[in-house]
């Protein structure tokens, strides 16, 4: 395997601005040194509650956003210091799948135009080519080729989202990123569409990034899971690893606070105090220690570094290696 | 067991739009409990929320009631059909916000932006107790106290922007308490909110049912939520009710065909990783175009031809308390 | 069956479509749309609807009420005329009073000839709609009455209709321009150009109207001729109507530069010009054309107020708010009420725009 995609020490700071002059009075760190890298056929969750920084990071990493500071290495090239023009080539190999099937379709031009909109912009004139490839990747999302000449309004959510998956896969992207693709569906669809990225992620061996909120679905469709917190990585792990063992105190309180569809599971669950903390003005020390029941005096001074407690797995966390933390089991399913 | 609290009997809801009527409720009966948690779970268009509507008398035009009877057990012990009852009177406006409570999915369009919540639950106080200004406010930090809101003396002086997801949520549930229902319908409480904070507000929903013997109507699309917290669950799938029971025979001992294949396409935390869902089949129609005969067929893997699509099914009861609407629950022995 | 091909129907309907078939649905909207164009067809062959030379002054013709139309002859044959009029002194007050004189019928004929004019400015011709068959029609023929100074009014009114509703379409025209050009920058641009160009809206928006009107107004010079005067009244009610169509723009532009679908179109190379054309501007041209539809009347409101008040377009040019002027004076009224009919039209028109604005608007967002 090779890597597609490596961050290092990404940052990003959004300026507050306040008065009439609109002068920078501080600075929101909506990314702060985070680093991961993706290889060709995997998948990295990356997951954590809103304003938590997970969606900022998918964006500088398309550049829909620039990065305050770090590297972006996408197929050794660093997109991060790369000028508009020359990023242009770049962009094509990593596409996007976006959370609402409803926005993300120009409702004024049919599903060919739209899945062949990608192609034609990239110099395949030709429409009988552009329309044989289109009719290709529509099989590729299981839908009938007869729908070419739809408009996005006869399409149910499902639909849409299959289309907007044939859009991003038109260019042979070697990475792509999902930004809660699934969240807006609904239950009996977003199956369909988990097994499909599934699929189509084994045989077409891209690499993904899996931007979500739902670790259940995060369970089913990553390699590999990074829980941020407020603009921080706290947890990076194999998903088998960080959902059976998790080392931070806050992945061990997302895992319990998912409800179980099952009623014999009712476990006391832990039930974290108080809100997430303002990426604005973050708590000192580890931003997750007025939040945390293992929390000592020095989490409030101490920043943690990432430090790796097993092969793959690294943890920031002070006391990673004193306290044991229980995770979800795995192993069956309920039916 | 006691008398019930809330009886919905055959409820039938229909809007009539230019293009056509949709059946958004179409035959839904259930009865609620005090100390109970009833979950309505179905999916989009599938009338759960049209029904807390109709029983709050609160359904959008060009929305209204058709047939079917809303029996409230009032605290004197009479009986009211909320049908009848005009939905802009007194009587039907005393009793919303009073004998039963409503929480909505989104807290920042339901709470104004121009009051301060302290102003918002002295004026819902008020509306239901006859008690002066001071008192009402007195009442009011008590119920933001009640709901777990840090420093309420303070807080009852904000403004609804100036408080996260959470707090707003919970100012909501303020809201609710504030007539002392003894019904709380909550729709969708928690879908807007992150995991931590659902966490959070499902546990205040369940201390404030253990001591105030509340009826609780929880409307959801997530069925782990609906695992965590009810007693009772009716399924429904485009306006009918598809399967009603106890939740354990709900989740391990399904009827109806779309509850166990629901049932099999969550996404679960203790799955294998990359392990693949079950699926249903197709997509959910459109409102004005529902399938003749039983919704579901075309999505049915079950489904009889020249009998599901054609007829819907009568509701079967099986044991005591779960029934399902299936012609495979038809069979020559039953 | 018919279910299935409707549905199939629906599916291929482009966005074009789908806002005709809502916009179909909305009757008021279409009896309006049918209204504006009528009075456009009557903007557009002014000339040749009216029948008397708009400048034709006579003074013994001076407040003559309106004359009916007889269509039988006496023995009952259709036969549309009119009777031509005579002049009696009355021999008490010595006023010349004009009366018709049923001895002398006159023949209505279609396209019959009048004054000379050129069609479209282009082809030039005597005929007219409506004529007489002896001699000439402003001696005969008085719809709608005439002014103190004998002109016609209903021929001065379909020629006023011509200069407003041009001048609407004119000024809406220039504001467009001028609100797409820095809406769309506003919008694409952001930053210092967009701060800029929204102060300028709000200052614009925030001076009173009418004494900037007059302002304006007074700045022109009184040695120009109509047609100059006419184009500096169109410049200048444009100037403040462009801020408003300027903000839909803008809004519109901040709007979609969020859509996901601008983002892929983005992420897959398509470049800035084939994003704005291909994906922004089909977006909001039919919001564009509602607001343009709510402006129009508002356009055409400003030049009437301004000629009623004597700052827009002075006589000899003719306009609604010219005509009101006329009748603006409580005498006039008393003496010939038919020149208050002027108020008609301008009501009408207005009416319909805002109705035909209003049903385009709904229609424009089909899934609104």
């Amino acid at each position: 395997m090779s890597t597609v995609l490596d961050v290092r020490s990404l940052r990003k700071l959004f300026p507050i601005r306040s008065g009439l002059l609109s002068r920078v009075s501080g600075h929101v760190k909506a990314v702060d040194d985070v680093s991961f890298t993706i290889d060709s056929g995997e998948t990295l969750s990356l997951v954590g509650e809103s304003g938590c920084g997970k969606t900022t990071t998918s964006r500088c990493i398309l550049r829909a956003i620039a990065p305050t500071s770090g590297e972006i290495l996408f197929q050794g090239q660093d997109v991060a210091k790369l000028e508009r023009r020359e990023l242009r080539p770049l962009r094509r190999q990593m596409q996007m799948i976006f959370q609402d099937p409803f926005s993300s379709l120009n409702p004024r031009m049919t599903i060919s135009e739209i899945i062949g909109e990608p192609l034609l912009v990239n110099g395949m004139t030709d429409t009988a080519e552009r329309n044989a490839r289109v009719a290709e990747l529509l099989e590729l999302v299981q839908l009938p080729s007869a729908y070419l000449n739809r408009f996005p309004h006869a399409f149910s959510g499902g639909q849409r989202q299959r289309i907007g998956i044939a859009r991003a896969l038109a260019l042979h992207p070697s990475l792509i990123v999902a930004d809660e693709p699934v969240s807006a569906l609904d239950v009996s669809v977003q199956a369909q569409i988990v097994n499909l990225m599934i699929e189509l992620q084994d045989r077409l061996g891209l690499a993904m990034l899996f931007v979500a909120h739902d670790l259940s679905v995060v369970k089913h469709v990553s390699h590999r899971v990074a829980v941020m917190y407020v603009g921080r990585i706290v947890e990076i792990a194999p998903t088998k690893a960080l959902f059976a063992s998790p080392g931070h105190p806050y992945t061990e309180a997302l895992l319990s606070a998912v409800p179980v569809p099952d009623p014999r599971r009712r476990a006391s669950r832990i039930v974290l105090e108080g809100d997430v903390a303002d990426p604005s003005n973050p708590p000192s020390g580890c931003h997750f220690h007025p939040r945390c029941r293992y929390a000592t005096d020095r989490c409030k001074v101490e920043t943690p570094p990432l430090v790796e407690i097993a092969p793959g797995h690294a943890v920031r966390c002070l006391r990673a290696d004193e306290i044991s933390l229980k995770g979800v089991d795995g192993g069956h399913t309920t039916n | 067991m006691a008398d019930p609290i809330l009886s919905i009997r055959d409820l039938h809801t229909y809007f009539f739009a230019d293009e056509g009527v949709v059946r958004a409720v179409d035959g839904t009966s259930f009865d609620l409990y005090a100390g109970q948690t009833l979950g309505i779970v179905g999916e989009s268009g599938c009338g759960k929320s049209v029904t807390a509507r109709s029983i709050l008398r609160i359904v959008d035009r060009p929305g209204r009631i058709v047939s079917g009877e809303i029996l409230l057990r009032r605290a004197d012990g009479s009986v009211t059909d909320m049908v009848k009852l005009p939905a802009d009177g007194r009587e039907a406006r005393a009793i919303r916000g009073g004998e039963i409570g409503l929480v909505f999915q989104e807290p920042m369009s339901s709470l104004s932006a121009f009051h301060t919540i302290g102003n918002q639950l002295i004026e819902a106080v008020r509306l239901h107790a006859p008690l002066s200004k001071k008192q009402a406010r007195a009442r009011a930090i008590e119920l933001l106290a009640m709901v777990g809101i840090p420093r309420p003396e303070q807080r009852v002086d904000a403004y609804s922007f100036e408080l996260s997801g959470g707090l707003r949520q919970r100012v909501m549930v303020a809201l609710a308490l504030a007539g002392e229902p003894r019904v709380l319908i909550a729709d969708e409480p928690t879908t807007a909110l992150d995991v931590t904070t659902q966490a959070q507000i499902l546990e205040l929903i369940r201390s404030l049912q253990r001591d105030r013997d509340l009826a609780v109507i929880l409307i959801t699309h997530d069925m782990g939520v609906i695992a965590e917290m009810a007693d009772d669950v009716v399924v429904m799938y485009l306006g009918k009710e598809v399967e009603k029971g106890p939740v354990d025979a709900i989740f391990h001992a399904p009827l109806h065909p779309y509850t166990r294949a629901l049932l099999r396409s969550i996404p679960n935390v203790l799955a294998e990783p990359r392990e693949k869902l079950a699926t249903i089949a197709g997509s959910i129609p459109h409102p004005f175009a529902r399938p003749r005969g039983c919704p579901f067929h075309p999505r049915c893997t079950e489904a009889i031809q020249g009998l599901c699509d054609v007829a819907f099914p009568e509701t079967f009861d099986v044991g005591a308390q779960q029934a399902a609407a299936c012609h495979l629950l038809n069979k020559p022995a039953a | 069956m018919s279910d299935v091909t409707a549905e199939s129907r629906v599916a291929i309907a482009s966005q074009r479509q789908l806002i005709w078939w809502r916009f179909r649905k909305h009757k008021l909207a279409l009896v309006s749309a049918t209204i504006v164009l009528l009075f456009y067809l009557v903007a557009a062959f002014a000339d040749t609807i009216a029948y008397s030379a708009p400048f034709d002054t006579e003074a013994a013709r001076s407040y003559i009420p309106p004359q009916p139309i007889h269509w039988f002859d006496a023995e009952g044959h259709f036969r549309p005329h009119v009777f031509a009029l005579k002049g009696k002194r009355d021999p008490r007050t010595f006023k010349l009073a004009y009366a018709p004189d049923p001895s002398e019928p006159r023949d209505l004929v279609l396209f019959g000839h009048g004054y000379g004019y050129k069609l479209f400015g282009l082809f030039p011709t005597d005929r007219h709609l409506l004529g007489v068959s002896n001699g000439r029609p402003q001696d005969a023929l008085f719809l709608l009455g005439t002014d103190q100074l004998g002109r016609d009014v209903f021929s001065r009114l379909v020629l006023a209709t011509q200069t407003s509703l041009t001048i609407g379409l004119v000024g809406v025209t220039l504001s467009l321009l001028l609100g797409i050009l820095l809406g769309g920058i506003s919008g694409l641009y952001g930053g210092w150009l967009d701060l800029g160009i929204q102060r300028l809206i709000e200052i614009l928006r925030s001076i009173p109207t009418i004494p900037l009107w007059m302002g304006l107004a007074a700045a022109v010079p009184n040695t120009w001729s109509s047609q100059k005067v006419y184009f500096a009244i169109t410049i200048i009610i444009s100037l403040i109507g462009w801020t408003e169509l300027a903000r839909v723009v803008r809004g519109r532009f901040l709007a979609l530069r969020e859509e996901d679908f601008i983002t892929a179109a983005e992420l897959c190379g398509a470049s800035r010009m084939r994003i704005i054309f291909k994906h922004m501007v089909p977006s909001f041209l039919s919001h564009i054309i509602a607001a343009v539809s709510l402006a129009l009347p508002a356009m055409i409101i400003s030049e009437t107020t301004l000629s009623f008040l004597g700052l827009g377009l002075r006589p000899p040019a003719i306009s609604w708010g010219v005509l009101l002027q006329d009748a603006q004076n409580l005498q006039t009224l008393g003496l010939a009420p038919w020149l208050l009919v002027v108020a008609l039209p301008v009501i009408v028109v207005i009416l319909a725009f805002n109705f035909l604005g209003d049903g385009l608007r709904d229609a424009a967002d089909p899934y609104g």
